[in-house]
């Protein structure tokens, strides 16, 4: 047991100086792991505020529910009790005809246009808000309420939100197709660098396994070298996510004042980062393993 | 009971060469013997044979009572700690101090630190290097190199020591003075198994001496 803690220690403090004796080549390795596993980091972090964002806006989903130009008011009451007593409805606003008529007066500017039609060409409506914003739920009153009488179209405001769902879970497939490929590339380049690393020590493993040393002390530095250069490549690529978002957050500060909108991208969270940093050290370990059993089994008995 | 016995060992290397035919013979603990022979007759070959680092094609090869023949691969680190090996073309690490070269063995097979430190300047004072333990290996002479591989072998107290030509390069005076290293450990115990083709140092130790000869025992 002391022994094992003796060789771990051993193993840790010369991987640490074999890397601090090479500063460059280092340097070079850490930032191509961290640049690999920046990427569909800051990919990730990206759609997580798009999300949030989405979540953000459609916190109200609301439906139009235009009625047809003959209703009569009798049937505009009927259609409201129905849609008041919808479930999933948090509330029913009356637009009359003549109201969105004066509305749009005023909004559009266009008095004289309204002034000289013979007549009110806009229908009555309701504007209905739904109690959560459930794409499901919307699709079903949706098609409830086509079906009343005297309603002549439904306009679902929450067709963007299914939209941009939609824009997500493809982004989120891209970025998993991505985390996984450059994965394979961190696995790839830690291999490399492993072998570069077991060839100018050849001597040394050769001379281990001639005095009685096992595979797993042989292993062991490599692995501490594999799961080091991971661990810091994951570092680097949080340093470059974070740099990333701070600097889109200084010119999405100046575009959101102009909007007079509150837009900030937010930080990944701890759990992230450390999931972040554990897979890339997992990741490094796997190029160690793979390049060093490697090197075991070619040289075979000797 | 035989130490090491090999019985009917052949060994033919990829390609066709047949290095060892039927060789058998068996070696009491304790013993010292040399193994003689002309360069290529495959000496270097049974030394390999008996550390596991070639493997046979056919007959035994037991070591401590353990086929080493048939072993598995993850045994070999347990047998060959049990070896003390003086190599052919030394195998010294160039980048480490004379002391940390004798450590090796013994950080390999996890002693703690402090006892070993202490069990390498014993042996670098067996071999007369112990004042030389911070310098490169390279600043050595070639007899001081020799002597620093003895020591890094018998480190591990072996019971068996297996030594390829160690005297090849050295001039006379200075394979008399290994030679005695491996008389000296011979007398206090452990088997010692020389291949040297140095008739002239063979003559001086009234020794059993096994000769090869085209891969045959003679």
């Amino acid at each position: 047991m002391r022994a094992w803690l003796q060789h771990h220690r051993l193993s840790l403090v010369q991987t640490s100086a074999r890397m601090a004796g090479s500063p460059f080549a280092t340097t070079l390795n850490v930032l191509a792991i961290g640049v690999a596993l920046a990427l569909p980091f800051g990919v990730y972090c990206l759609l997580a505020n798009l999300e949030a964002l989405s979540r953000k806006v459609s916190v109200d989903p609301q439906l139009t529910v235009f009625l047809a130009r003959d209703a009569a008011k009798a049937d505009v009451a009927a259609v409201e009790t129905r849609l008041k007593g919808a479930r999933g409805v948090r509330a029913v606003r009356f637009i009359s005809r003549d109201a969105a008529l004066a509305d749009l007066g005023r909004a559009g500017g266009l008095e004289e246009v309204i002034a000289s039609l013979p007549q009110n060409p806009l229908p009555d409506a309701f504007v209905v808000t739904l109690s959560a914003s459930d794409p499901v739920l919307a699709d079903r009153l949706e098609l409830d309420f086509k079906s009343l009488p005297k309603v002549a179209y439904v306009q679902a405001d929450s067709a963007w939100v299914r939209r941009m769902d939609a824009l997500l879970r493809l982004g989120r497939t891209g970025v998993v197709l991505l985390a996984g490929l450059l994965g394979i590339a961190l696995v790839a380049v830690t291999f490399n660098t492993i072998r570069l690393q077991i060839l100018t020590q050849r001597d040394e493993i050769e001379l281990c396994r001639l005095i009685g040393a096992t595979h797993t002390y042989i292993r062991r530095p490599f692995f501490y070298l594999g799961s080091m250069l991971g661990l810091l490549g994951g570092i680097a690529a949080l340093g470059i996510v974070v740099a990333g978002l701070a600097f889109l957050n200084r010119d999405l500060g100046a575009l959101a004042q102009l909007y007079g909108a509150d837009l900030r991208l937010s930080l990944p969270s701890s759990r992230e980062m450390g999931a972040v940093l554990g897979s890339a050290a997992a990741l490094g370990w796997l190029g160690a393993y793979l390049s060093v059993s490697r090197h075991l089994l070619e040289r075979g008995r000797k | 009971m035989a130490i090491i016995s090999l019985h009917q060992v052949s060994k033919r290397y990829p390609g066709g060469f047949e290095a060892l035919k039927a060789v058998s013979f068996s070696v009491e603990p304790g013993e010292m013997l040399f193994l003689t022979g002309h360069s290529g007759a495959g000496k270097t070959t049974l030394l390999k044979l008996i550390a596991a680092i070639e493997r046979a094609n056919g007959g035994t090869v037991l070591v401590n009572g353990q086929n080493v023949s048939s072993m598995r691969s993850a045994a070999i680190p347990y047998l060959r700690r049990n070896l003390g090996l003086v190599f052919q073309g030394q195998k010294l690490l160039y980048d480490r101090s004379v002391f940390d070269n004798v450590m090796l063995p013994l950080i390999v097979t996890g002693q703690p630190y402090r006892e070993a430190a202490r069990r390498a300047r014993a042996a670098l004072d067996k071999v007369g290097l112990l004042t030389r333990e911070k310098a490169n290996p390279v600043t050595l002479s070639g007899g001081e190199q020799q002597r620093l591989c003895v020591a890094r072998a018998v480190v591990n107290r072996p019971a068996i020591l297996l030594a390829d030509e160690p005297t090849a390069s050295l001039d006379a005076a200075y394979a008399d003075e290994i030679m005695e290293m491996f008389h000296a450990f011979h007398q206090v115990g452990v088997t010692v198994l020389v291949a040297t083709h140095d008739q002239q140092l063979i003559g001086k130790y009234r020794k059993r001496v096994l000769a090869l000869d085209h891969g045959r025992l003679q």
